[in-house]
């Protein structure tokens, strides 16, 4: 009865299944992206200016990546109801990483007067 | 089979069909805003980073060889979880299994490295305890870590259900929710890697 069910669901799906190619893609290009990091930090391969921009590009490389290839992003059935969640949760994640540090970057910024920190101490210590 | 039967069969398939899509959509729903409590965790680090009060920042304290077995082992567990998934979608059992058993096994080489990574720091007096830097560095690598924890446990009752009463429909339901979770917590650590151990082989 279970195999019966099972292959009237397989009808059902408009969408075709899963490759075993797609995971071969993403796992080869995921090890590929890790090694270019990787050596890139160890071997020193770039300098540190560049290194800013080849780091977060190898990571959000490899994310795009596995996202297609592991969990298949945007493949389903409209509405896309993922792809939109997903969406929202990478503007809310920009918003909640790039905020945090731009705030405590701007904090460290202005308590940086030795002048100030001085008034402060004084005003709490009474020197 | 009479005209009857063959409707209600349809029907009791369309539900089916909808049960699942409602729990992938719920899962994964749950998935993105595990993403935003990482991506607090990781503003956390970012910002708390270099406060290491005197003590050791992460370029004394991280062996980036290290880290980069472990990323490889967690890699190949995702990737492995992929083929089981290929397996159960052909209705190959034993092939299902043995791939879950794989990347279960790797998920534990994982982990024992990841708490073995933890108890020398802590064994050298560099715990959560230390410095401002330390306390997110073990509350992001740990929380990752806890999750890492838990999917084990399910995988381990996942592989039993599925060798005691094979591919239903349930079961299928939940290898798919798990893989689902695997592949998301390898997505999380290329950003750990990156962020955490890469970022400070160059003092950055």
């Amino acid at each position: 009865m279970n195999a019966h069910k099972r292959a009237v669901v397989a009808d059902v799906h408009t969408l075709p299944p899963y490759k075993a190619s797609s995971y071969v893609i993403g796992f080869v290009a995921s090890i590929f992206l890790t090694l270019v990091a990787y050596s890139s930090v160890v071997q020193h391969l770039f300098s540190r200016r560049i290194l800013l921009f080849v780091l977060p590009a190898t990571a959000l490389i490899q994310f795009s990546v596995q996202l297609v290839t592991f969990l298949h992003i945007g493949r389903e059935l409209k509405p896309r109801w993922k792809l939109y969640v997903f969406l929202f949760m990478l503007i809310i994640v920009v918003i909640l990483v790039a905020g945090s540090i731009w705030i405590m970057a701007n904090l460290n910024y202005h308590m940086q007067s030795t002048v100030e920190i001085n008034k402060y101490l004084r005003s709490q210590d009474g020197l | 089979m009479t005209k009857l039967s063959a409707a209600q069969l349809a029907a009791e398939n369309n539900a089916l069909v909808a049960d699942e899509a409602k729990a992938t959509l719920g899962f994964w729903i749950y998935l993105m805003t595990d993403c935003v409590l990482f991506a607090s965790l990781f503003a956390v680090y970012a910002v708390l980073h270099k406060n290491t009060v005197g003590g050791p920042g992460g370029p004394e304290l991280f062996s980036l060889p290290y880290v980069l077995v472990e990323t490889f082992v967690l890699l190949t567990s995702s990737f492995t979880s992929g083929l089981a998934m290929l397996a159960a979608h052909r209705g190959d059992r034993d092939k299902t299994i043995n791939w879950f058993a794989f990347t279960g096994l790797l998920g534990v080489i994982f982990l024992a490295m990841e708490l073995s990574e933890f108890a020398t720091l802590v064994h050298d007096g560099h715990s959560w305890t230390q410095s401002g830097f330390l306390s997110s560095y073990f509350t992001l690598v740990g929380t990752h870590g806890l999750h890492i924890a838990v999917g084990l446990l399910w995988l381990t009752l996942l592989v039993a259900q599925i060798a005691r009463k094979g591919f239903t429909h349930s079961t299928m339901k939940r290898l798919t929710l798990f893989s689902t979770f695997w592949h998301f917590l390898d997505l999380i650590w290329i950003f750990i890697f990156t962020v955490v151990y890469l970022s400070s082989g160059v003092n950055l």
